[in-house]
């Protein structure tokens, strides 16, 4: 069910400690997010596409993974401009679209996509198991870390019960529809999924304890920051303190 | 050498709340070290339960459990006990909890207090002893069936138990990784008790059996069990 499609590769944003890229990249979206011009979101998207192209993503699945993004954004394209007051520069019968409308639907998206691309060449470029455990190593709280790794390890096994129901009803004669027999199957199995998701999470209860969990976690994985890190995170502080003055300046 | 048992059930007894009939009913049962059991019967006879009741994991409703000759009450009791009782639940996914299986199989020596490098040692260790070397970075949901239960069996023997519980390990495993997992349980210090309805494995890591007959224990002998396995083919090729 989660593919990682951008997770396995040689570049140096693979290799690197996964500490230092989250860190990067939690920063740099705050900052974006923040953001009142679109000149900050415009050059972060420039760069956003430079580190993408430094890391190899495979351009299909990066394709597919903005257009996902973009669908929502498309949502703010139609009705924002004609929401927004402002001074209206195109009519639709009687609808009007702003200026500031345009203006803010044209942030949103660069900002969207600038910090989406950020996530995929930072971010996703690391396992998840490797994120939790950077995550554990960052001091997030550790309910936080483990709930994120226990969703990873778990939406797959939940997924297949899933599969394995539909295959069952499938099996039988089930063909989706628009009927209230389909809506009452449905129900039911959503309703199998819940419960074994819960037979699960108590399972999951007495296997930690069977193993001597105490209500303390550890992580195994010892980081190391090196000189392409360092590298990396002052490049990365020096654009960001760039897109800090760009906002302030109101360019 | 006579040493005091791991584990010993004195009278212990089981039922699930409403139920008509207990699950155990006065039980009795030790296990020493170095100890083979074989536990045998059909679905639905306790033999899960009986587990279960071993490991704290249900309370028992009457009766006594002694660990070492110390009497087993509260849950730190409980804690001590499991840190020499490993067991290996049924459904592997029920007991891989990580990501990736280096760090499920540390998780218990980690829990158990050790520092990080010791602890990926003995998993390390572990993972060689039930022949998982290279799986270190392996995702679990990407493993077959039969790694999954050799992951979740060197989790447990990651801790170093003392005894070794199995409930029905050889559940849809294939009879190559049915031959390994007995291959394994032969080469182990620890004492073991195998629950299991498969007659032929049993008789593979087991010296001792008994079966659970309306909640009660009952030793078998050997020759009897023999029987069962011989009559259960039968119904499989009709004549």
């Amino acid at each position: 069910m989660i593919d990682e499609p951008f997770a396995s590769g040689g570049s140096f944003l693979h290799r690197a400690d996964p500490r230092a890229k989250l860190a990067a990249a939690a920063a740099l979206s705050c900052i974006l997010a923040a953001s009142p011009t679109p000149a900050a979101p415009a050059l972060a998207l420039l760069s956003g596409l430079g580190l993408a192209a430094w890391a190899g993503l495979p351009l299909g699945a990066l394709a597919r993974r903005l257009l996902t993004v973009n669908v929502f954004v498309a949502f703010l394209w139609l009705f924002l401009p004609f929401s927004t007051p402002g001074e209206a520069v195109w009519r639709l019968g009687p609808l009007a679209a702003t200026d500031r409308g345009l203006a803010l639907c044209l942030l949103i998206s660069l900002k969207t996509n600038a910090i989406m691309l950020h996530f995929l060449a930072l971010i996703a470029t690391s396992d998840a198991a490797s994120l939790g455990q950077a995550m554990h190593r960052l001091r997030v709280p550790e309910k936080l870390v483990f709930l994120f790794l226990f969703t990873y390890r778990f939406i797959n096994v939940i997924h297949g019960e899933h599969q394995r129901l539909m295959t069952a009803a499938r099996l039988r004669g089930f063909v989706p529809r628009t009927s209230l027999h389909t809506y009452r199957t449905l129900a039911s199995l959503l309703a199998l999924v819940l419960l074994s998701a819960m037979r699960r999470a108590e399972m999951t209860r007495r296997a930690m304890l069977l193993r001597c969990f105490a209500g303390r976690f550890t992580t195994l994985r010892r980081f190391r920051m090196g000189r392409g890190e360092y590298a990396l995170l002052g490049l990365l502080a020096v654009f960001a303190a760039c897109l800090v003055a760009l906002e302030v300046l109101h360019v | 050498m006579s040493e005091a048992p791991i584990l010993e059930l004195r009278q212990v007894s089981f039922a699930y709340p409403l139920a008509s009939a207990p699950v155990l009913a006065a039980v009795d049962l030790t296990l020493s070290p170095g100890q083979r059991l074989g536990l045998f019967g059909p679905n639905g006879c306790g033999k899960t339960t009986l587990l279960s009741v071993m490991t704290g994991l249900r309370p028992a409703n009457a009766g006594e459990i002694l660990h070492r000759g110390r009497p087993v009450r509260s849950e730190a009791d409980f804690g001590l006990l499991r840190r020499e009782l490993g067991l290996l639940l049924q459904n592997a996914d029920d007991q891989i909890l990580f990501p990736t299986v280096l760090d499920d199989v540390a998780f218990g020596p980690l829990n158990l207090g050790l520092a990080p490098a010791e602890a990926e040692a003995e998993a390390r260790r572990a993972l060689d002893f039930v022949g998982l070397d290279g799986f270190e970075e392996r995702l679990a949901h990407k493993l077959s069936g039969g790694e999954k239960k050799l992951v979740t069996l060197a989790g447990v023997l990651a801790m170093r138990p003392k005894a070794l519980l199995l409930d029905e390990p050889t559940a849809g495993l294939d009879p190559a990784t049915r031959d390994r997992l007995a291959h394994i349980l032969g080469h182990i210090d620890a004492a073991v008790l195998t629950v299991s309805h498969d007659w032929d494995f049993l008789n593979l890591v087991a010296t001792d059996f008994f079966t659970i007959e309306h909640g009660r224990l009952v030793r078998e002998a050997a020759s009897q069990l023999h029987w069962h396995a011989h009559a259960h083919p039968h119904p499989e090729q009709p004549h």
